[in-house]
């Protein structure tokens, strides 16, 4: 499939100003950061929530532990599509009882990758909070489900894609977006 | 993975042989959890089909097939149909008019699970050991197993010590292993010893050498997969005693110096103490036979995802469209009576 440029969302810096807003609104809503379980949503939210641990310990000083959540086994189209996607794994560190989760992923959509991700989470059992946190929020829900931090909030077309480029998996660090091509 | 069927490794690519291995290791974090359960092919239904006793491998899949949430039925010999005379065919065309999403079949005769592939167009075949031909998930388990211990399974050289000629776990480890570029050397009495077995690793990245001497395949050696003496198919019949195999081919604390310093020794189960393997080293610290079933169950779990796909609703259509046709009198497309 051909892709057409449309815009630039965010430069790295845009990015970087992003997380440090965020991280500084989920210690500030929670009055710290003690109980506090990070949990990436793979596979660009795992670096996010690698960055927003770290600002929040540069923050207050208590490092908030990490975790890793892989929901693929948890898609409800897993029934529809023939060749079964990679399944990387998935890490949660510590129990997540008495626990704040914030989930953490790039881009929220129709919401079905979050439902998926608190389904797998309750299977690890009953955190105090769940919260989640998007570095885009693009529209489009299918499912009630709404962010609790959000980076960037835009209006897009259905045609449209966003794409989070990071350091370490991408060339440039920026958000973009850009259009299926018409055929 | 596109497939329907897993019937051998000796038809599977390098690439396809890393995934499914990729996979069961990220299956195993599955069976650590508080709830060792996942909502992944919920609704699908899985029949395992054994026409040969087994513990380790049967409770295996049904394991792997439950903490992903599918459906499973047990099928032994002794309480089917089978028992009154019927074919393997009109099971197989029975069990698949109830519309299973897989069947794991084990048999005493080779290629069996391939005519039952043959049979069932919509139904996932797996190959839980047939006759001494091949038995997939058990190599996959293994590898599994030493790529844990040893990070990678190119350039490994691999002893595999016994019943080479009747052992479905050898053959389908000598394809994996050699494909994966391991060099395997393989040991026993040489009337258990196919001496055209290393043919089978022709135009492959490993290489096979055929010995009759144990110590020459141990020497340092990275790896010993030891193979079960089978009692029940008399292999027995093809040396003097019991005891003349276990001090000319068994594996005992001595023999065990000869191989590298650490060396891992696997055994595919049920273990004949004091036959092929003496108790002092598998019950030791180079043994790693619980560890090889723990990642069966990972295995199993992955070939199930990898295998269990497509959508079913075209499946159901099919075969009522199949009954149908044989209602109004048309013969059934018939895939295989190979009477000859």
């Amino acid at each position: 499939m051909d892709f057409v440029f449309k815009f630039q969302l965010m430069d790295a810096a845009g990015i970087n100003r992003a997380l440090s807003r965020i991280a500084s609104e989920i210690v500030e809503r929670n009055c710290g950061s003690r109980d506090l379980m990070i949990i990436g949503i793979r596979r660009r939210g795992v670096p996010l929530a690698e960055r927003i641990v770290k600002k929040i310990e540069e923050l207050e000083g208590i490092r908030p532990s990490l975790g890793t959540l892989d929901i693929t086994l948890y898609r409800d189209d897993l029934s529809t599509v023939d060749v079964k996607p990679v399944v990387h794994g998935t890490h949660i560190p510590d129990p997540v009882e008495q626990k704040t989760v914030i989930l953490v992923d790039d881009v929220l959509y129709t919401g079905r990758t979050v439902r998926a991700a608190l389904d797998e989470l309750m299977d690890f059992g009953r955190p105090k909070k769940v919260q989640l946190a998007v570095l885009v929020d693009r529209g489009h829900r299918e499912l009630p489900i709404h962010a609790d931090y959000v980076g960037e909030k835009i209006a897009t077309k259905q045609t449209e894609i966003v794409k989070v480029m990071l350091e370490g998996y991408d060339e440039t660090e920026q958000v973009i977006v850009v259009e299926q091509k018409e055929r | 993975m596109r497939r329907k069927d897993l019937l051998g490794i000796r038809e599977l690519t390098v690439e396809e042989i890393e995934t499914i291995l990729d996979t069961a290791e990220a299956f195993r974090e599955v069976s650590r959890r508080n709830i060792k359960k996942v909502p992944t092919l919920r609704g699908r239904t899985v029949i395992n089909l054994f026409f040969e006793s087994s513990t380790r491998t049967r409770t295996s899949f049904e394991i792997a097939a439950k903490r992903l949430s599918a459906d499973t039925i047990n099928i032994s010999v002794a309480t089917s149909s089978i028992n009154k005379g019927e074919t393997l065919i009109d099971t197989a065309r029975n069990l698949e008019a109830m519309v299973p999403d897989a069947i794991v079949i084990r048999h005493p005769s080779s290629g069996v699970p391939h005519q039952l592939a043959r049979i069932c167009r919509n139904t996932s075949v797996i190959n839980a050991g047939d006759g001494a031909h091949e038995h997939p998930t058990q190599a996959l388990l293994d590898a599994l197993t030493i790529r844990e211990h040893k990070r990678t399974i190119r350039g490994l050289e691999v002893a595999i010590i016994g019943d080479i000629a009747h052992s479905r776990v050898a053959r389908s480890n000598l394809h994996l292993l050699t494909k994966l570029g391991a060099n395997v050397r393989v040991a026993g009495p040489r009337t258990l010893l196919p001496p055209e077995i290393g043919r089978l690793a022709e135009s492959r990245p490993g290489k096979i050498v055929v010995t009759s001497f144990v110590e020459e395949a141990i020497e340092a050696a990275d790896v010993i997969l030891l193979l079960r003496v089978q009692l029940e198919r008399e292999a027995s019949a093809h040396f003097p005693s019991l005891r003349e195999y276990a001090s000319f081919y068994g594996l005992n604390a001595k023999r065990l110096q000869l191989a590298r310093k650490d060396v891992i020794v696997i055994h595919p189960g049920p273990v004949n103490r004091g036959i092929e393997v003496a108790s002092d080293v598998i019950d030791g610290p180079y043994s790693l036979v619980y560890e090889q079933v723990t990642n069966g169950v990972a295995v199993r779990m992955a070939v199930l995802y990898l295998l269990m796909g497509g959508n079913k609703l075209d499946a159901v259509k099919e075969v009522h469209e199949a009954t149908h046709q044989e209602r109004a009198g048309s013969r059934p497309v018939t895939t295989t009576t190979d009477a000859s």
